[in-house]
């Protein structure tokens, strides 16, 4: 929801990153206001999950040159577990699954390391049980769940519902989700959407990564930014997403390519 | 990866302290004058002398072994002092005050107090410092049940019938070039007999101390549990840091009657050497059970993670019919550790079963092989093994290797081998950090994760133990 006078979550200038010596974000900029929900679109190669991994402090992107400001604070100088604590949330494309370590135990320990960062107790075994198993719910997750290994041989779907359980968990303020509609089927995509629009507040926001505006009909953006070659080249609202589907990227780009020429 | 994992110093090896004490040393290197020499010192029976003499004769004709996956420069088996004792240990203690307080002080130091007051409350200890036992708790209370749990030299003073009925019987003393070394000089260990129908009332440990830089440690551990018996045995090992590497070539021997068991667990913590490889014990180690009566079950657990070289195969000679054995194991090399470890499941009777469960952990410029053998005899029918050997690899730098060997002589055996290799990836940590877990707690958690089988094996105090230990064990290994 668009409210002018919204505090900046998230300011992101200039901002250039590279992979092994190749320049993948070539001057990003972005701004997202508590209450709001974003939507990066764009062709496989245009740097739109590069962008979700800089965000979170993935150490095998460097970043060169720009600024990413959270809360205010310039994020870049901090590890990714501190960024993470601070608030900003990413929902994997790919999840990674940690055998032998059990999901209810990694969330124990996720969520811990949170109240840690703030200053408070950590929650003993019993509370957190009955604490994780009320956010069951958001994404219709059996309890089941929580004694298996993270992920492991999770389906697809249910890899995705345990991002989106984790993000009720932890209560990001900003959520990254990168892809999170791929591969999923229209029953997961209802579940995976419909905890995210419960998770989403006045005070938290939202970026979503993807393809296609499948997702958006569930999830509805304020803005629609497509990016191409390291940049968003343009921002406009759901129609935009919609023109994308019934039209493709093409005639974007080519208005981008016409207008940097002119 | 990060400067937080960079900047933290790696946890000293806590155990590196020297005891001074005046010692009743022998002179350096290896003669038949020498093993004449321990055997007196011990003032023991001539049947332990003739056995010392044969075994080390056959030493003298037998060579090192090579095919191990480890590099080490050559021993000079005659530099070593291959007898060492504190000299005010009276003859015979007759209570724990005649134990020098030095000594007393250095255990408690260890976290295994021997006095009166500040014992383990349910585990009974015999501790061992260089070449001798300075001290066994609740002797007295296990004698009320006929538990004999005793050092090895005081066995072959007030029993050396059982002493000699069964040593040699499971590790002939030409078994192998450090087993028949062993065998000619062995200065302590101990010695446990639990008796017809008893479940031993306790938990029974050893805890081994090397302490002079120049001597060897050749102990000697003797278990034999009669019919219907059962007892569950932990041992624990630490050395000071010395530049310089130690020789310790130990045996350990069970026996496990008709319906008996044996579970025995160590967590082996000698000095590694330093992040250079400088230094460290070799850890030469022959071990092997003997499931000589029906529905008998042996069951090896340990975790190792010191040592600059370890070789070491704890084993089951299934005879019994139905008989069971079990092999659970961690091992652990950082900085310039080798470990060429694993066991041996030799089937003989019918119906026997037994289950290899291995975890081999290798960061840094370690190297990590795990070597096992399973051995089916022709009349093994209905004989079954289940063997895993998991290896996890941390950074780049650092080898694990499998080397499974079956040999199958019955045609109704069922044998399963699996194996997989895995490594603590970035991916891995970032997945953890992006949910606010720092990369120590991440590599503590998947580590603790990739042992839970053979953590679950552990008595509880030690499983605690072994994880604590692990993840000091790795610290600074990410980054």
């Amino acid at each position: 929801m668009i409210n002018q006078n919204s505090d900046i979550i998230l300011s992101v200038s200039d901002l250039h990153a590279t992979v092994d010596g190749t320049e993948i974000l070539k001057g990003l900029n972005l701004e997202v206001k508590a209450g709001e929900i974003h939507a990066i679109m764009g062709l496989n190669g245009s740097g739109k999950s590069t962008f979700s991994k800089v965000l979170a402090g993935h150490p095998d992107y460097t970043v060169t040159a720009g600024e990413i400001v959270f809360k205010g604070q310039n994020i870049l100088e901090l590890e990714p577990h501190e960024r993470a604590t601070s608030g900003i949330f990413l929902a994997f494309q790919y999840p990674l699954e940690i055998p032998g370590v059990s999901n209810r135990d990694f969330l124990r320990v996720a969520f811990n390391a949170h109240r840690k960062a703030r200053g408070e107790d950590e929650i003993d075994v019993f509370d957190f049980d009955d604490l994780i198993e009320a956010k069951l719910d958001v994404v219709k997750m059996d309890a089941a769940f929580l004694d298996r290994s993270v992920n492991e041989g999770f389906s697809g779907g249910e890899k995705k519902r345990n991002e989106i359980l984790q993000m009720a968990l932890l209560e990001p303020i900003l959520a990254i989700l990168d892809e999170t509609d791929s591969g999923l089927d229209i029953d997961a995509l209802r579940t995976v959407a419909g905890g995210v629009n419960q998770l989403s507040t006045t005070d938290n926001a939202v970026v979503l990564i993807t393809h296609y505006q499948r997702l958006l009909d569930y999830i509805v953006p304020d803005y629609v930014h497509v990016m191409a070659d390291g940049r968003i080249i343009t921002t406009g609202d759901k129609a935009l997403a919609q023109e994308l589907e019934s039209r493709g990227y093409e005639w974007v780009l080519e208005d981008h390519r016409a207008g940097v020429t002119a | 990866m990060s400067a937080s994992v960079q900047t933290l110093v790696s946890q000293p090896y806590k155990y590196g302290f020297t005891t001074d004490i005046e010692a009743d040393v022998i002179p350096r290197g290896l003669s038949e004058d020498v093993v004449r020499l321990i055997s007196a010192k011990k003032n023991e029976p001539q049947f332990m002398l003739e056995f010392r003499l044969r075994a080390y004769r056959k030493w003298l004709t037998m060579a090192e072994p090579v095919w191990p996956n480890v590099n080490y420069p050559p021993i000079d088996y005659q530099n070593i002092i291959y007898y060492s004792a504190p000299k005010t240990q009276p003859k015979k203690l007759g209570s724990l005050d005649e134990v020098d307080p030095t000594l007393l002080d250095t255990f408690e130091k260890l976290g295994i107090p021997l006095s009166e007051q500040k014992r383990l409350a349910n585990v009974a200890v015999d501790a061992i410092f260089d070449s001798v036992s300075v001290a066994t708790t609740f002797k007295a209370k296990l004698a009320e049940v006929g538990v004999i749990f005793c050092s090895i030299s005081e066995a072959l003073q007030e029993h050396p019938e059982l002493v000699e009925k069964y040593m040699g019987t499971v590790i002939p003393i030409g078994d192998n070039y450090f087993a028949a070394l062993n065998s000619a000089v062995f200065s302590d260990g101990s010695f446990v007999y639990i008796p017809k129908d008893t479940q031993c009332p306790m938990d029974l440990s050893t805890y081994f101390r090397i302490n002079n830089g120049d001597s060897g440690q050749f102990e000697r551990t003797l278990i034999v549990a009669e019919a219907g018996s059962s007892v569950t045995y932990l041992e624990g090992c630490t050395a000071p840091m010395y530049d310089s590497n130690q020789l310790h070539a130990a045996i350990v021997e069970l026996v496990a009657m008709d319906d008996a068991t044996i579970n025995y667990s160590t967590v082996q913590n000698w000095y590694a050497g330093d992040e250079n490889g400088k230094g460290g014990i070799y850890n030469f180690v022959t071990k092997r059970g003997l499931c000589a009566g029906k529905n008998s079950k042996i069951s090896w657990t340990q975790v190792e993670t010191g040592s600059a070289i370890t070789w070491k195969y704890p084993s089951c000679v299934l005879v019994g019919d139905n008989s069971v054995g079990e092999f659970y194991s961690v091992a652990l090399t950082n900085h310039h550790q080798q470990a060429d470890t694993g066991s041996k499941m030799v089937h003989v009777g019918k119906n026997t079963r037994s289950t290899i469960i291995s975890k081999g952990i290798s960061a840094a410029k370690s190297k990590n092989s795990y070597r096992g053998l399973v051995k089916i005899g022709p009349k093994a029918t209905g004989a079954r093994n289940y063997s895993q050997c998991d290896s996890m690899l941390i950074g780049d730098t650092s080898s694990a290797n499998t080397f499974p060997y079956i040999q199958v002589q019955n045609s109704t055996a069922q044998v399963e081998h699996e194996a997989s290799t895995s490594k603590i990836g970035e991916d891995q940590l970032f997945y953890f950090a992006q949910r606010g877990i720092s990369p120590e707690d991440a590599v503590s958690m998947i580590i603790s994760g990739f042992c839970r089988d053979v953590f679950n094996k552990l008595p509880m105090e030690f499983a605690a133990e072994a994880d604590k230990l692990l993840a000091l064990k790795l610290e600074n290994t990410v980054g």
